[in-house]
């Protein structure tokens, strides 16, 4: 695979973390933010090439995780409506509500599909101009471009039968909340690569500045993450606080400027819950009031779901690497991949499932 | 059975009915109610009737399903097909299928019905002897689909060298059933002194694969979703005993074969890990999945060891067996890839570990359900 493999080479990959071994003198706390490093990190097994003391913590840039557990409940109410099609992203489909989620709901007669982009679901619409057709749109910045470009799209073709649930969430007020949260460990941050694609990197060095933190922005094949890596360790051992780009093949610092046009056209900016997290200021996005038709939580009457987190689940604090996962007195036990209490251990890069497969593994090495 | 075509109007899928055929009935087809006169040639799509046990029923039988099959057993259209059992025991085994779409690069419904079950009896060491298959049909079915589809078997049957003796027909109103289901079941050989079961792997044993994993799941994934690539994906489908026959022929001592369908290698090796109370080590690098196969997995979020496959088998010899058995395995066109993929440790016991690309290693888990594409 041109372009991918080049970047999984284990000769580089084991020189690239012998050279972090040569520059890192003390220990080191690294929050990757997107859950595709997440997944990277523990598909190829990263961190274990990492010197000791270089810490991954994985951050909350999963979009499984942190959809609050309101959208997931409304999206269950507006799932199992009579004349409703349910689109959504297949890994959505596990992630536990206060009560179902939307593989039972599926289960009990609503017509849920997996589509692999909001374009098919516009498809749908206009195939079905009898049924109401909705799509859950959550995501980062990344998918946000494709889902605005869906809602224009339904826009200009009249398609009043097509409506999105939305809870966009952005990447630079995460980072900003978990910098202010009490107690925080994180001294630098890999930034999402495909975020930055979107939407360039001209906010992060305010950021950077401001919470004295280096943030590297970094793509995510073995190479890409070990090189952020290696760059954000030499800047924190130089006691410098920069941006730099480690991704250069994707991101510019300017973005996708034709994207950011559609993006502020569709969305506004809005406070956003972040299951696990809370409410941070101006971290998502909702549909702009000129796309407010096209808003799934106007058109269905979904406005009062009481939600019901399980008190046990202390996904927030894993997702803000407070705690590890099996520092939770759930792990394992009342909490596993097949019945997760929160959607850290739903998601394959959620970091409770992954240490529930790899703790088991090196448990037993031990 | 009498059928008259007033049952069309009713459908009740559940009910063993008029609408149901036998084809291997002889007193049953020919029916006393009212007869149609139109021949098969004017229905080009399924309809009711035709699992009415009236004449297009009889049609169905006469002009498809017998000229396909052609053999003795069935000709009888007796009630059930009689058949000498040869010596040592049998193996038996049936599997249904469903598929979407019927038809996709590389075979279809019908050569994934023969393959399926008669690999399930290979991988127990038997050699396939005879098949039975049950159709049910979706009212609106092309007629000439359903040529293509019995075709396909006939074909898979007789490159199996098994015969098809026996079977039975339903048709389901639109709606209620994706064009066409087929179960099959099998009966087999298998010879004295050949003993394979999951339980027997051990520490020091070699895990073979006879050729490139992903295909048959991402062949059907990408004419689903209509992804295209450069080349297409095809699916692997095949019937696999002349594999099993060499490996036989390199090893006295065959300790586990399977093959790896739904769920993919991962599967496959997690649950013959836990039957044998084994750890497994894999080399990830070693594993042969083709580029096209690869490239499709990486742009749906998906692990090519958790996709399906329908002509490979897994299998685990002691390690010192190994070379000879890849080596004939490689002798066969079906086999031209194989290899040894990983040894059984007595470490980490019921846990699959592969050694990444770089050097590190990860858990090869069961997904909880089917694997999902991922967001992002």
């Amino acid at each position: 695979m041109k372009y991918l493999s080049e970047f999984r080479d284990g000769r580089r990959a084991r020189m690239l973390a012998a050279e972090i071994g040569r520059i890192v003198t003390r220990p080191w706390s690294i929050m990757e933010v997107c859950g595709g490093q997440t997944h990277s990190i523990i598909r190829n097994g990263i961190d274990q090439l990492l010197p000791n003391g270089v810490e991954m913590i994985h951050g909350p840039g999963c979009p499984v995780c942190v959809t609050p557990l309101e959208v997931i409940d409304k999206a269950l109410a507006i799932a199992a409506l009579r004349n409703v099609i349910f689109c959504s992203f297949g890994d959505m489909l596990r992630v536990p509500g206060s009560r179902d989620d939307l593989f039972k709901v599926k289960g009990a007669g609503a017509d849920v599909r997996v589509v692999y982009s909001p374009l098919d679901a516009l498809k749908i619409a206009r195939d079905n101009p009898a049924r109401e057709v909705v799509f859950l749109a959550i995501g980062f910045e990344t998918t946000a471009p494709a889902n605005a470009m869906a809602v224009k799209l339904a826009k200009q073709q009249s398609l009043e039968n097509f409506s999105m649930l939305v809870s966009h969430v952005l990447v630079p007020p995460a980072i900003e909340a978990i910098m202010n949260a009490p107690g925080n460990r994180v001294q630098a941050f890999l930034a999402a690569g495909h975020v930055c694609c979107v939407t360039g990197y001209a906010s992060y060095p305010s950021i950077a500045s401001r919470y004295r933190v280096p943030i590297v922005v970094t793509g995510f094949e073995p190479l890409d993450i070990l090189e952020g890596i290696r760059r954000v360790v030499r800047q924190l051992e130089l006691g410098e606080a920069r941006v730099e780009n480690a991704y250069e093949r994707v991101v510019t610092e300017a973005g996708n400027v034709a994207a950011q046009k559609v993006l502020r056209e569709v969305f506004a900016e809005t406070d956003r819950t972040w299951r696990g997290i809370g409410t941070i200021p101006r971290s998502g996005w909702r549909l702009s009031d000129a796309y407010l038709d096209f808003d799934a939580e106007h058109r269905f009457d979904v406005a009062d779901i009481t939600t019901h987190e399980s008190p046990l689940c202390r996904s927030g604090d894993v997702l803000k690497g407070a705690i590890k996962p099996h520092d939770c007195a759930a792990f394992g036990k009342e909490c596993t991949p097949r019945s997760p209490l929160g959607a850290t251990m739903v998601s394959s890069e959620g970091a409770c499932a992954a240490y529930f497969n790899y703790g088991r593994f090196s448990r037993s090495e031990r | 059975m009498n059928a008259s075509f007033d049952d069309q109007k009713h459908s009740n899928p559940d009910q063993d009915s008029p609408r149901s055929v036998r084809f291997s009935s002889t007193g049953k087809v020919s029916i006393s109610g009212p007869l149609c006169p139109t021949p098969l040639r004017d229905y080009p799509h399924i309809i009711l009737g035709h699992g009415g046990g009236g004449r297009l029923s009889s049609e169905l039988i006469e002009h498809i399903f017998v000229p396909a099959f052609g053999n003795d057993a069935l000709r009888t259209l007796a009630d059930a097909s009689v058949f000498p059992v040869h010596r040592g025991r049998l193996a038996m085994s049936t599997d249904s299928f469903v598929v979407r779409p019927l038809f996709f690069p590389g075979g279809n419904i019908g050569d994934l019905a023969v393959n399926g079950t008669i690999n399930d009896l290979a991988m127990s060491g038997a050699v396939p002897h005879v098949l039975s298959v049950a159709f049910i049909l979706e009212e609106g079915l092309a007629i000439t689909e359903l040529i293509a589809i019995v075709g396909s078997m006939a074909e898979a049957a007789r490159r199996a060298n098994v015969s098809i003796i026996t079977g039975d027909t339903k048709v389901v109103d639109r709606g209620h059933g994706d064009g066409c289901y087929i179960n099959t079941t099998g009966i087999g050989i298998v010879a004295d002194g050949v003993d394979i079961a999951p339980s027997r792997a051990e520490p020091g044993d070699a895990i073979i694969v006879s050729g490139t994993v992903g295909d048959h799941g991402m062949a059907v994934m990408s004419v689903r979703e209509g992804l295209e690539f450069e080349s297409p994906i095809v699916s692997d489908t095949a019937a696999l005993y002349p594999l099993v026959a060499l490996i036989l022929d390199a090893t006295d001592d065959l300790h586990v074969l399977r093959d790896p369908t739904r769920g993919g290698l991962a599967t496959t090796l997690n649950e013959i890990a836990v039957a044998s109370s084994v750890g497994m080590m894999l080399d990830e690098t070693a594993i042969p999945v083709s580029p096209t196969v690869a490239s499709a997995c990486e742009l749906l979020g998906f692990d090519p060891f958790l996709v399906a496959n329908e002509g490979k088998l897994v299998c685990i010899v002691p390690g010192p067996e190994a070379g000879t058995v890849v080596r004939q395995l490689r002798s066969h066109p079906l086999g031209a890839q194989a290899a040894v993929i990983g040894h059984c440790v007595a470490d980490h016991p019921r846990t699959v570990v592969a050694r990444t690309a770089i050097g590190a290693s990860r858990v090869i888990a069961v997904p909880i359900g089917e694997q999902l594409p991922r967001i992002c």
